[in-house]
Formats: C-alpha cells, structure tokens, sequence
C-alpha cells in the first residue's frame, strides 16, 4: 500500500472547516475541529454531531434473489438473515475458524440484495473474503466507492431530515429507506454509534459536499470528528473492532451473544454452520475464562487501552486488561472496557489497574455508561 | 521566558523557576482531564517523567527541564485541569523548581526562537 493518504468526497469540506487531520486506515480522517473533542461530544449528545464515516467500506451483495443472498451470508455469520424484512438492517460480524471475530458490520436487506457497512481498517480485507466465499455460492460482491457515508447523530437528528424529508419521523431504530436530500440519492439508515438516536446516510460522491453542507445549514448541527465518535461509542458501551474485539476474541466473551439469533445455536433450526461453530457454541453453553466489562475508575486519572489489571493480592497473577480507555465527557469521570477473568467480573467488583507503576482501583460497572436514546 | 522543545515554558522567580506549557501544546492536547504533578520535595533530574497530562483522547508526560528540587505544585490544577487549556501560561503553571544550578537554563530557546519552532 503506498504512504499516500486517501481522502474522502468530503475532504475538502473539513479543510475548510478549521480541522485537525489525522491518518485512520489510509484516510487523511478529521480527529476534531476548532472546538475539540469535549464540544463536539456534549454538541452530539445534546443536539446532533454530523461526522464523515466515508472511510467505512459500503459492500453490496446480490444473488438470484434475496434469500439466496440471504443463505449465502449465513455461512460465514452466526446471525439469521433469510427472516430480516425489507428495509431493515441488523448488527452481525463474521466469526473465524478458531471461533474468533474477522470483523463486525451493520448489514441490510434492500429488496433485491444485501447491503453492508465494513469497518475501514477490514474493508479490503473483508471483500476479499466475502469473494472468495460468496461467488462460489451465485453472489456478487461490489465494492461501493462511490459513495460518501455520514453520520448525523444526536437528539435533533430527526427534525434537521425533516426539513427534507417530512416522513422520516416515521422510520425506527434500524429501518432503512431510500430518500432525497438536496437532490441526491441517499440510503439512510436510523442507526449509528453514539447510543444517541441518529442516521447513518449514504450519499453518491459527486453530491456529498451538498447534501452535507446542506444539513450543516440546520442551526444544531455541527461537525464532529473522530475523537468524538470513539468517546461517544465508549460511553455507550460499543465495541470498535481492532481494539475490543478481533481475530482473537470471542464474540461470547466480548457480550455479544446478543446478536447471535436463536436460530444459529443449539438447538435452532440452523444451528452451527458457521466458522469457528463448534467453539463459539461450546463456550455459550460452558462460558468463557474471560469477558468483556465496563470500569469505572475510583479516581480521576483515565485507565487507557491496553492497561494491565490485577487482583487485591499483592502477588496476584494478571487478571485482565482495558481495551478502550478515555474520559466520559458525559459523566465527567474516566470509564474504560476491558475483559477480566469471569470470577472478577461482577457489577461492583473492584480490581487494580496498573498504571505508570502505581494500582489504582476501578470498579466493574454496568454497561452502557449512558443510558442509550434510540427510537423505538 | 524561556522555552524548551517539548513546549514547556521557564519563567525566573527570584532563586526559582515556573515551569509551565506553551498555549501552542495546550491547544495541540485538546482537552486537558487529568493531571498528575510531583511530590513537593522531589529531586528530579532533567528529563525525567515528572508531569501526566491526559487529554480526552491521550496521556502525554511533561519532562522536567532541569536539575533541581520541586519546591512547589499548583494543586488547583488536580481539580481543575482543564485551566490549563484556559490560560496556560497564565495561572495554570505546573509547579516551581529550585534549580541545582540556575545556569542550566540558558540553554533554552527565547520567545523569537520558540515562534520560529512552532511556526
């Protein structure tokens, strides 16, 4: 790969837009802009955050039709997507044959074919994968570049597309829907990554910087970067992949049994026949040493990824490690995700985190550190 | 004033130095949340590890600039750290070293050098 950033359709909009750039995944991506992180963050959560997710990997999948895509997907996911109604969109990840995550995306049925939204540092990767492993079954794979991706996320989120859009009030968390905005073509999705109520649009290059810059006109929009959208997602307790979860970590482990239906485990109608089955079936019915927990920090100093946690003994072998570690801008006091040895992992327990030579205690916590404002 | 490359700022106070950072590494850190500062008392050496900052986003250590003794923190900082993105060189100094050897800080860059560097 060369050393060249990629830019997004919307790269000129930041730089225009008193910026702090930062390398993401081969993008030149927006870490902040002239207010910072704690702005932007609090803006989000009491108005709406617009952020450029361009970045992300836009994949469709077409077959025959939709349940043949539908059946062809299954075989690498733990999700059921042959009963995902039109217009709707699940959360799922591929496992792998150690029973592993190979990444996690939002997916869609859209009538005719299947949607997807890859991470960006997975994208490559994951289309690759999707190639080898779908065409042999009749489906396609296309890679979407291009297209732009936003999110516009926080509270007021709904009344800036009204003013295009009057009948997205109807759409629910996870619907999906095709609609104008500024004369474009959007796929909007009412999802995000914030815990906040929001959309996710997809927009054709050519006309990211107007629809975008058309929604920044709604007076509590403002635009947010990626800073924000990690404190964000950690505040409402979702995993980013790389960091809480990957190739190495189970999907049991990391609380994620959630997204696994029924149907796929023991028992259900299609159960297994996915990668890595046998483990990840054998550790929902037997547990895992390990699982993924929210802390909260007893005092002020921020517990920051890959901190080494240890018990109240003194000589305690290590007994975990933090995954993600920032300040809640929300709550004002540092909050962390780390996986813990199952014994320590019950809500009011409290471990030592060692940092800069010191053990400083932080307590398991009840996951999302803010309560989620989805619209159901 | 002086100035050092890690974007500390030296002010003389009679037989002590002020040490604090620059409003260009203030804003560079974003917003500050945490700040951990020395023992009064502490010996240090130049270049040791002596100040935490963490931002939002990411923990960065502030060196000390010379031999000496810590002599004296700004607590007010503990409490509220994010002074320091309000008025760094201003109020928010970090704390007040007796030099073992005032000389020491000549070595450092003046304001005009400083502009240059950041510019």
């Amino acid at each position: 790969m060369s050393d060249k950033l990629m830019h997004t359709p919307l790269n000129n909009l930041h730089k225009n837009s008193h910026v702090r750039m930062m390398p993401f995944a081969g993008y030149e991506m927006p870490l902040q802009y002239k207010n910072g992180i704690m702005s932007e963050h609090l803006h989000t959560r009491s108005h709406a955050g617009l952020f450029d997710v361009s970045h992300m990997g836009q994949v469709v999948l077409r077959g025959n039709d939709f349940k043949q895509t539908a059946k062809a997907l299954e075989t690498l996911i733990p999700m059921e997507v042959e009963t995902l109604n039109v217009d709707r969109q699940r959360y799922g990840f591929f496992t792998n044959s150690t029973g592993g995550i190979f990444d996690d995306f939002m997916f869609s049925n859209r009538g005719d074919h299947i949607y997807m939204v890859v991470n960006a540092s997975r994208k490559e990767d994951d289309i690759k994968y999707l190639r080898e492993n779908l065409e042999p079954l009749g489906v396609s794979v296309r890679n979407l570049e291009n297209r732009a991706l936003i999110a516009l996320q926080g509270p007021t989120s709904q009344k800036v597309l009204e003013e295009h859009f009057p009948k997205i009030s109807k759409m629910r968390f996870m619907d999906v829907s095709t609609i104008p905005i500024a004369g474009a073509e959007c796929w909007v999705s009412r999802s995000g990554y914030t815990g906040d109520d929001g959309f996710e649009i997809s927009i054709p290059s050519q006309a990211a910087e107007i629809v975008t810059t058309s929604l920044l006109e709604h007076e509590t929009v403002e635009l947010a970067g990626l800073g924000a959208r990690d404190s964000l997602r950690l505040e409402a307790g979702l995993c980013l992949y790389g960091q809480d979860i990957d190739a190495t970590t189970s999907p049991v482990a990391a609380g994620l049994k959630w997204a696994m239906h029924t149907s796929r485990l023991s028992g259900g109608d299609k159960e297994g026949k996915f990668p890595g089955a046998e483990k990840i079936l054998s550790e929902i019915s037997d547990g895992t040493e390990y699982k993924l927990v929210g802390f909260v920090p007893l005092g002020k100093a921020p517990i920051r990824a890959n901190t080494e946690l240890f018990g109240h003994d003194s000589s305690s072998d290590k007994i975990g490690w933090i995954t993600s570690g920032s300040f809640s801008p929300t709550l004002k006091h540092p909050i962390a995700l780390g996986y813990v040895k199952k014994e320590y992992s019950i809500q009011g327990n409290r471990v030592n985190a060692q940092v800069r030579g010191k053990l400083l205690e932080i307590e398991v916590t009840q996951l999302p550190f803010v309560k989620k404002n989805f619209k159901k | 004033m002086k100035f050092t490359e890690e974007h500390e700022w030296l002010r003389v106070e009679g037989d002590l130095v002020v040490v604090g950072i620059t409003e260009h590494a203030s804003s560079q850190l974003g917003d500050i949340v945490f700040i951990e500062l020395p023992d009064e008392g502490t010996t240090v050496s130049k270049d040791d590890e002596i100040v935490v900052i963490e931002s939002v986003k990411a923990a960065s250590d502030i060196l000390s600039p010379l031999d000496g003794q810590i002599v004296e923190i700004n607590e007010m900082l503990v409490d509220e750290p994010s002074k320091v993105n309000e008025d760094p060189v201003g109020d928010a100094w970090f704390f007040k070293m007796k030099p073992d050897n005032m000389d020491q800080i000549d070595e450092y860059m003046d304001e005009a050098a400083y502009s240059k560097l950041i510019s």
